[in-house]
């Protein structure tokens, strides 16, 4: 070998080994990625799949055990019409909450990404991570007390002479309740307030990497700046917008917390699966549940490709 | 390609004349210039134009008229404002100061998309998101034109540029020739009254660059558009403009046709920027025949001869001993060290004879001693 030719004496097993890797560079790179392939294979993956395979096993009714026999019947199960409505308010919600936070951060994402300079972006940075360093359950319960009837709000509100509108929003069917932490509306403010960083974040790196010069060129064209909004800004930013929205929407589908907290004590998806998989020991059926969301993150992004949303990565 | 012709003729309902006023003599406005298209109104005109960014003056009084139907470059190194008149002119900067008029109208304070310029950008600025044919019918597609007439818009535009069948292509997919031709069409398929380019060969290699100036210059003497074209290349602003503005800190120092700016420089800066030249000192130039004042002398004027060769009539001369030869292949430059300064003298093969060390009578016509205005 090389080594003979140039008339050094090698030995050991780590110069062997290190001969050996460069002549076959494709060995080192697999041996590298060896754990961490595995640690996906077997601990993620793998554990997913256990997850998936449970869904297809069915709860015995009469013993209260788990029949380990291949069927459909749980995901019937899921279209009884309790377990519909939790999911269609569980989507629904994550729907609103995507939209509110994706149309609260563009403006955020866009000053911070085309007019923050120096201080004002740092603070800009401080300003949307720091929630991200305190405690959730602190923040979810300091929600609680700010929505709650002897709260902030309702005293602001008093204070302003507009509690007509906190009693008007309260009195409204469905989302209204007894008092803002005990409606609807609690619960999308405060889904909103926790996952607003995840929204803000990727649209201001999409916003980022869109040069000025675009802005112009598509001024020069002839193009208001609405329409330049319309068809340049937005398709270059709608990556980090669905970029976001995958953590706003899969985030809302699959919190148990927060409408635990704050919410009435209608049920959504990830409370179902806490429900299910601890005191009533369903563990298929609270495993078909899991699935409901992947499946929709599944469309979701399917149709978000399929619309282009990619194209300017 | 007939068909955008005939859109862009559409646009000029007055006879095209042309009007090329000299660097002296902008041609005052006859008429009221509410009266649009003035008679007589140049296609960009800049009376007293300044623009600050912070302390920094990056034009600084600039009076400027470019006459309708001409290729006019605005030279100059970088920072010296040349950029920055083109982006006011296509509406991206708003002037501190000074008054601007396309074609007669004043515009100050018209935004960009409410102008009928359209600009080159140096780095092609071509939309990702889009393909090339969506990118040339982008500004058809704002003025709500129809798919149909757009596309075929486009497509004769793409033509003209010679990028036929490439409608369909991602703008990552071409060169930065063909990406340079695409922002081009995607310009004129506007119909623009001035068509600004901003460096727009600063990325191509040698070769492209001057194929593409070859075909910039005979598309604007096909469409009789204005151009301004921004550069920092002389040799690309001698050879296409019809004239050139010298820029240098924000003042435009002389306004010529390129011959004329090259042969008879006012300012030591613009002898410098424009080719090279031998500055010489007022009592050198007063001692060899020419005027007291600081003077250029371009190199390939000044012939070399041998010591002691006889000067003829009307010419001057210093001798000297060459210091350094370069060959640079289709001159020879020597560098002469003369009386009491260095005297650049560019010669054809001939030079060849000459050696490092050799003596050398440099001799050159007196008419080619150019005495310059001011900066001592």
């Amino acid at each position: 070998m090389t080594s003979a030719v140039a008339g050094e004496q090698r030995g050991g097993i780590l110069e062997g080994l290190s001969d050996l890797f460069i002549a076959r560079p494709k060995l080192l790179t697999l041996l590298l990625l060896l754990p961490p392939l595995l640690w996906i294979g077997i601990v993620y993956v793998g554990s997913l799949f256990a997850l998936l395979l449970q869904s297809f096993y069915s709860l015995d009714d009469f013993s209260g055990l788990i029949v380990r026999k291949f069927t459909l019947s749980t995901y019937a199960q899921l279209f009884e019409e309790a377990n519909r409505q939790i999911i269609m308010r569980t989507v629904l919600m994550s729907a609103l909450v995507t939209l509110a936070c994706s149309i609260i951060a563009f403006p955020i994402a866009y000053y911070a990404a085309r007019y923050a300079r120096g201080w004002t972006k740092a603070f800009f940075y401080l300003a949307v991570m720091m929630p991200l360093w305190s405690s959730y359950l602190v923040k979810v319960y300091a929600w609680k007390l700010i929505l709650a009837k002897e709260g902030i709000v309702t005293w602001l509100a008093s204070s302003l002479h507009l509690s007509w509108l906190i009693d008007g929003i309260l009195a409204l069917p469905v989302v209204g309740g007894p008092s803002l932490s005990f409606s609807y509306v609690g619960t999308f403010l405060v889904f909103v307030y926790i996952w607003i960083p995840y929204m803000i974040l990727p649209i201001q790196a999409a916003l980022e990497r869109v040069p000025s010069n675009y802005l112009e060129a598509s001024a020069d064209l002839g193009a208001n700046p609405r329409q330049t909004f319309w068809t340049v800004i937005l398709p270059l930013a709608l990556p980090g917008i669905i970029a976001g929205s995958v953590f706003t929407f899969s985030l809302t589908l699959g919190d148990y917390i927060i409408p635990q907290i704050v919410g009435n004590s209608r049920l959504f998806i990830g409370q179902a699966v806490y429900t299910l998989q601890g005191t009533a020991g369903n563990i298929p059926l609270a495993a078909a549940f899991t699935v409901v969301p992947m499946a929709i993150m599944a469309v979701y992004l399917w149709m978000a490709k399929r619309m282009g949303a990619f194209d300017a990565l | 390609m007939r068909a955008l012709l005939a859109m862009g003729e559409g646009l000029y309902c007055h006879t095209r004349q042309v009007t090329r006023t000299t660097k002296s003599g902008p041609v005052a406005p006859t008429g009221p210039l509410l009266q649009w298209p003035a008679p007589m109104s140049p296609a960009v005109r800049f009376h007293n134009v300044s623009r600050r960014f912070g302390s920094v003056r990056a034009v600084d009084g600039v009076t400027l008229d470019i006459a309708e139907g001409e290729f006019f470059a605005m030279l100059g190194p970088s920072g010296s404002g040349k950029t920055t008149c083109l982006r006011l002119i296509a509406g991206f900067e708003q002037p501190d100061e000074g008054h601007i008029e396309i074609f007669g109208q004043a515009v100050v304070g018209v935004p960009p998309y409410k102008r009928n310029v359209n600009t080159v950008f140096q780095d092609y600025a071509l939309f990702p998101h889009m393909t090339v044919g969506e990118n040339v019918a982008y500004g058809l597609m704002i003025k709500g034109v129809a798919r149909s007439e757009r596309e075929a818009k486009a497509k004769d535009a793409l033509a003209m540029v010679k990028l036929s069948g490439y409608e369909g292509r991602r703008t990552a997919q071409l060169s930065g020739g063909q990406r340079q031709r695409v922002a081009l069409a995607r310009a004129l398929v506007n119909g623009p009254k001035v068509l600004l380019l901003d460096e727009p060969l600063g990325a191509l290699d040698l070769k492209l660059r001057e194929q593409m100036q070859e075909e910039l210059k005979t598309l604007q003497k096909d469409l009789g558009i204005t151009f301004v074209f921004v550069t920092h290349d002389q040799g690309e602003a001698l050879s296409m403009a019809d004239r050139v503005a010298i820029f240098n800190d924000g003042k435009i120092v002389q306004v010529g046709a390129p011959a004329a700016v090259y042969e008879r420089p006012m300012s030591r800066f613009v002898a410098d920027f424009v080719g090279s030249s031998n500055v010489l000192s007022p009592a050198f130039a007063a001692a060899h025949g020419g005027v007291s004042k600081w003077t250029s002398l371009r190199p390939e004027k000044i012939g070399v001869f041998a010591a002691g060769t006889v000067v003829p009539a009307e010419h001057a001369h210093v001798d000297g001993d060459v210091k350094a030869i370069s060959y640079q292949g289709s001159v020879t430059r020597l560098s002469v060290a003369a009386a009491e300064m260095r005297v650049v003298a560019e010669a054809p093969a001939n030079a060849a004879r000459f050696k490092q060390g050799h003596s050398v009578r440099l001799i050159w016509p007196k008419s080619a001693m150019v005495p310059m205005e001011g900066d001592a």
